[in-house]
């Protein structure tokens, strides 16, 4: 399929910003949606709302298998064993919260360990701090390298026989570098550690095959892969998820329930209190199939891919441009580029990117901790999907040195 | 001139520009008119919260009115911040606090600016202000 095609199915790509289409390159912080997903949002509320699970009659029944059905196609996915090992959440930062909670009451203790790499999210980062506060836990940072690589070999060092548990990110959301999440489970593993990924940049750009990763749990966000916002999954290995204590109390998530005690629900249901993302849920299943689409079509995929190394060489090319993340193989590359500008402040520059037409993210990328470690307030992030163009990531470039030749 | 005076000379000035790349460029030549703002008075107390780029804001007081200085390292947000001493400054900390600070919309600074953007824009005017009501 031509991109050109491909973008014909977003409508907000048409939308104009300082007079010309809207130049979208915050793709990372949340992908555009097709009219797929759009549709799928309008049927479900206009043909096919009542609440899911509980009553019998048809509407609710329907509803029921809409939302199963995303639990199914999530499952196909990502190659989980089975559907109850897929855990329906409101977006990454509630899967691993849930994790750090349940993982948590039961597994960690004073003294225990748990081990995050330094270039986290603040939600793969945050929860788990939180955690070591409740428990007395401790929190291990795993370096990272100068070109935005985890010291791997700092691992081994770093599991003690306190390590409970490790949390990282299949791909960060500053550099940009598919992480070595195999090889990081396998260690994990010898030394009879479970591993959670973060996959929200990951799920969107890497096949993921959860058995074959052998990953503990993967957590990741419909809305950053298309579907509806407010959507989220936690991938957990059955024996876990049977062996954690229920999250959230309240509706659904109960066995049965009196003022002697109440029993709760089987996994994933025991981790599903309340009404679900009953409308949202459901788009799970077009934006699997565009995420697919985007991936495996040879055309847009080599248009990312051409993307890419435009951009990643041009940028490294400036000397007036520091560009964190740079991977020895360029193949652990994502286009998503994160760099600061001698002289220019992040901020400055998004906002006269902003008025040439250009969406852009600056700041800390909810990442200050790698801020720090590259001595740096912020970063200018350009992140790239499958709908933009060549000729964008041109114009880009060209706006850039523009912005920059304002600012210095 | 007057605080009003001040506030019309500057809406005049921002009428010569179209286009929103020109504003910048004029905001960020404001930013060169702040006096020097030392390295040691850049401290946490005198930061400006709620913006994405450092903004520090210091006042004192002289015969009953109040002076501001400022700097910032973002060029555009000092522009901004160099607007509001300009305006401010030499003018009594009532008339500051009872202000309305209605023409930074008459400039369209508030409405181009993005909700990230307009919040620090709100935080170096709830600055100025509670400077003012404090009598600093």
């Amino acid at each position: 399929m031509d991109v050109n095609e491909l973008r014909k199915l977003f409508p907000i790509l048409s939308i104009k910003s300082a007079g010309r289409d809207i130049v979208y390159l915050d793709n990372a912080a949340t992908s555009q949606r097709p009219v797929q997903v759009s549709d799928k949002i309008l049927e479900i509320n206009n043909f096919c709302n009542a609440n899911i699970h509980r009553a019998v009659h048809s509407l609710a029944s329907a509803a029921t298998g809409q939302y199963e059905a995303a639990r199914k196609a999530v499952a196909e996915f990502i190659g989980a064993g089975a559907e109850r090992e897929i855990v329906f959440t409101s977006g990454t930062t509630a899967s691993v919260n849930l994790v750090a909670f349940c993982f948590g009451e039961k597994f960690v203790g004073n003294g225990d360990e748990i081990i995050v790499p330094e270039a986290e999210h603040h939600s793969n980062l945050v929860p788990w701090q939180m955690l070591c506060e409740r428990k007395g836990a401790i929190l291990r940072v795993l370096k990272v390298l100068d070109n935005g690589e985890l010291d791997l070999d700092g691992l081994e060092r770093l599991i003690s026989d306190r390590t409970r548990l490790i949390a990282a990110a299949h791909v960060s959301n500053v550099l940009g570098i598919v992480n070595p999440v195999g090889e990081i489970i396998r260690i994990a593993h010898s030394r009879g550690v479970p591993v959670l990924i973060d996959g929200a940049q990951g799920i969107v750009h890497e096949k993921v095959d959860v058995q074959a990763l052998d990953c503990d749990f993967y957590a990741f966000s419909g809305h950053k892969m298309f579907a509806s916002t407010g959507t989220g999954v936690l991938y957990g290995k059955k024996r876990w998820l049977d062996s954690l204590p229920p999250f959230m109390g309240g509706g659904e998530m109960i066995g049965s329930v009196s003022f002697s005690g109440t029993t709760y629900a089987d996994a994933p249901y025991k981790f599903e209190a309340g009404t679900q993302n009953i409308s949202g849920v459901p788009t799970f299943v077009p934006a699997i199939s565009m995420t697919k689409l985007c991936r495996e079509d040879a055309s847009l995929s080599q248009n990312l891919v051409n993307i890419r190394d435009f951009v990643l060489e041009t940028l490294l090319q400036d000397d007036r441009i520091r560009l964190f993340g740079v991977p020895r193989e360029t193949s652990a590359k994502i286009p998503l580029f994160s760099f600061a500008v001698n002289g220019a402040h992040h901020e400055d520059l998004a906002l006269i990117l902003d008025k040439m037409g250009i969406a852009v993210r600056s700041g800390q990328m909810c990442a200050e901790p790698l801020m720090d470690r590259f001595g740096v307030t912020g970063m200018l992030r350009a992140s790239f999907a499958a709908y933009n163009t060549m000729e964008e990531a041109e114009y880009f470039i060209k706006s850039l040195d523009r912005a920059i030749k304002m600012l210095i | 001139m007057t605080l009003q005076e001040k506030k019309a000379a500057v809406i005049e000035d921002f009428s010569m520009y179209d286009e929103w790349l020109d504003k910048y460029e004029y905001l960020i030549e404001l930013g060169k008119n702040l006096e020097p703002f030392p390295d040691e008075k850049k401290t946490d107390d005198r930061l400006i919260k709620g913006c994405q780029s450092r903004v520090w804001l210091d006042v004192r007081e002289d015969k009953g009115k109040l002076y501001f200085s400022a700097d910032s390292d973002a060029v555009i947000t000092k522009g901004i911040i160099s607007l509001l001493v300009s305006v401010y400054s030499g003018e009594s900390a009532e008339e500051i606090a009872e202000d309305d600070f209605a023409f930074l919309e008459s400039i369209g600074l508030r409405e181009n600016l993005s909700p990230t953007r307009a919040g620090g824009l709100v935080s170096m005017v709830d600055t100025i202000r509670t400077l003012a009501k404090n009598g600093r």
